[in-house]
């Protein structure tokens, strides 16, 4: 049972009632027989458009798995993932091109800030706006727009090497942003930033789920923010505790 | 955004070295198609020079080039008289190595047929043709001679004075021409002490003979040199060469002069077949293999290259993936380095090439024919030695973005 929080406040207002990701009962086993490992059993959690949810939970809890599993990266020996109203996986079968779905969907950002190295900053946001079909000029201009709202719009030419942790990571939740995904996944965003920077970036993801409408799920360690999710969930030995409201 | 183009661009240096190194090793691919082509253009050159419609060698023999050949000089004036025969000369060729200035020269030997032939059909960058029958020689730039030098070969000296170029001979030496009678004086060229000892043999040959002691002025006769006297044959020429007169059939021509029981007669192109099939046929294998077998070595190393690119960008392509890039994506990313690479190798090849191969010992020929084959080689080998970094790259799951 999850202690952090004696409060239970309802969702805010800027959480709708339509959900973005619903996942139902996911498994994932790795190997078999004597190498079995289940690293997440009938793991379950709904987030609304406009949420932002936190997940909590020790190093090999499944956090990981969890996320890459919602992230149609990894996916689940059994159980279902729905986006939207998508059905994506049922078990490990993919009912859609999971591909184009995260291209046009799931924007994500990860705890090393996983830039291409060999672009600039503006460069890094402008490819996934290319990927998804906006050309040149108008690419290269959104592009602009999203560093400049996230305040490193003075460091587009720069490389990721030239830039600081916290700077790259703004980097990335802009490319993350750039085609106004449905979903936004984050794990771990703020390892590598202070605390400042950490919560600075929290609060970013706050206001993109309030703005932008969208679903997010961030898996962090970092307590010291928790009352900017709308929700916490914890995770421990691969299963998903019942969400606990937590949100202003 | 073109992905490839942004990664040269981030790793120029490297990318450039690797260029310059495939750069290096298409040189020598495209160097021994050059050397290939120079030994075929240097066999049949002097073929197309001397434009003959028929040669005229000896009875059995593959002509001068391939082997010994030798005709006696009067055979001109039979051939002469062959219907449809418009005019014949004589054709005397032999390689020499001797020494000058202290270093080792090696020199085709070619005499012109005076007083008809002044060489005035030979390219000359400097000087002019001959203009006496004897001590003078065109030398083509290869020898290294200089115009006006005087070059000492047996026991006369003759003067450079026309430089030509281009005139290589059927083992890649330059060519030095000179009149037969020079030609034939270099290569019958006998020291003084072998000409007294062939005097003093005939001269106790006749002793031992009867005449002598009836007639004994053929002692003393035989004793002379050896042109002045009647009974020695003078020197012979290597084959005879015929240009039919315009209208006449050469096969005819050819046809009546292989009827005569002392000669071999091969047309222009024949004789070029000769060359090429007899000749310089081994080498020339032996270089078109090598030839493929750089190419290969080639699309080897490319490829390993290229996959050793692919593997550096593992990560990239991950993310790339992740965040939805299709496969045509990171096709295009790998391919374009690929050709990219291919052609940088290929420009650098050509352009160190321009510099390099004319300083070559032979002739390195880059025909326009080659040069394009040679292009479309490299665009299949850049495309192929991708295949390994695409199987790579295709393996990526979007979930090593992550580690």
């Amino acid at each position: 049972m999850n202690i952090l929080f004696d409060r239970k406040p309802s969702l805010g207002k800027h959480v709708s009632d339509n959900l973005a990701i619903e996942t139902k009962a996911l498994t994932k086993i790795y190997g078999s027989g004597n190498t079995e490992v289940v690293a997440m059993r009938d793991a379950s959690m709904k987030v609304r458009q406009g949420e932002i949810v936190a997940l909590l939970g020790p190093s090999g809890a499944g956090k990981s798995t969890f996320l890459t599993a919602v992230g149609l990266i990894n996916p689940p020996t059994s159980g279902q993932v729905i986006i939207g109203e998508t059905l994506i996986y049922d078990g490990p079968l993919a009912m859609t091109n999971l591909r184009l779905f995260r291209r046009k969907h799931i924007g994500y950002v990860f705890q090393k800030s996983n830039l291409i190295p060999f672009l600039t900053a503006r460069e890094n946001v402008q490819v996934a706006l290319e990927l998804a079909g906006q050309r040149g000029g108008s690419a290269r201009r959104r592009a602009m727009e999203l560093l400049d709202s996230l305040g490193v719009a003075d460091r587009a030419r720069n490389l990721p090497s030239m830039l600081s942790g916290g700077q790259q990571q703004r980097v990335a939740v802009a490319r993350a942003l750039a085609n106004e995904p449905n979903v936004i996944l984050a794990d771990e965003p703020t390892a590598a930033l202070d605390s400042h920077r950490g919560r600075q970036v929290m609060e970013l993801f706050s206001n993109v789920a309030r703005e932008h409408g969208a679903g997010v799920i961030v898996v962090t360690h970092d307590h010291r923010a928790l009352d900017v999710f709308d929700t916490t969930y914890e995770m421990e030995d691969g299963k998903v505790t019942e969400g606990i409201v937590t949100g202003s | 955004m073109n992905l490839a183009v942004k990664d040269i661009q981030h790793n120029v240096g490297r990318f450039a070295l690797t260029a310059f190194g495939i750069g290096m090793l298409l040189m020598v691919v495209m160097g021994m198609g050059g050397i290939y082509r120079g030994v075929i253009e240097d066999a049949i050159l002097l073929i197309d020079q001397t434009d003959a419609d028929i040669w005229v060698v000896q009875r059995d023999t593959r002509g001068p080039f391939a082997e010994v050949s030798r005709v006696p000089r009067t055979l001109v004036h039979r051939l002469a008289a062959v219907p449809g025969v418009e005019s014949s000369r004589e054709f005397v060729y032999h390689t020499i190595q001797r020494e000058h200035e202290g270093r080792p020269i090696r020199i085709a030997v070619l005499g012109l047929s005076w007083p008809d032939d002044h060489g005035e059909w030979i390219p000359l960058i400097a000087g002019r043709p001959l203009e006496q029958n004897h001590f003078e020689m065109i030398a083509d730039k290869t020898l290294g001679l200089h115009l006006g030098e005087k070059v000492r070969l047996g026991k006369e000296t003759y003067t450079v004075v026309g430089i030509s170029t281009g005139m290589i001979g059927t083992s890649g030496d330059g060519i030095a021409f000179f009149t037969i009678a020079d030609a034939q004086a270099v290569q019958l060229d006998k020291p003084p002490e072998a000409l007294r000892l062939d005097r003093e043999v005939r001269r106790a040959q006749m002793a031992e003979n009867d005449m002598s002691a009836s007639t004994p002025a053929l002692t003393e006769r035989v004793a002379r040199a050896s042109n002045e006297l009647p009974s020695i044959a003078p020197p012979e020429m290597s084959a005879a060469l015929v240009r039919v007169a315009p209208g006449a059939s050469v096969e005819e021509a050819a046809s009546t002069i292989s009827g005569w029981g002392d000669v071999s007669v091969y047309t222009q192109q024949q004789q070029k077949d000769l060359l090429l099939k007899g000749s310089v046929e081994k080498i020339r294998q032996q270089i078109g293999l090598f030839r493929v077998l750089l190419t290969i070595i080639a699309a080897i190393i490319m490829a390993l290259i290229l996959y050793t690119l692919t593997l550096d960008k593992i990560h990239s392509i991950a993310l790339l993936k992740l965040i939805g890039a299709p496969n045509r994506v990171i096709l295009g990313l790998i391919i374009q380095q690929a050709l990219v690479l291919g052609v940088s190798g290929y420009a650098i090849a050509y352009f160190l090439g321009q510099q390099l191969f004319p300083r070559f010992p032979r002739r390195v020929i880059l025909t326009e024919q080659d040069l394009i084959q040679l292009a479309v080689i490299v665009i299949v080998i850049s495309i192929l030695s991708s295949l390994l970094g695409i199987w790579r790259a295709m393996k990526v799951d979007p979930n090593e973005a992550l580690s």
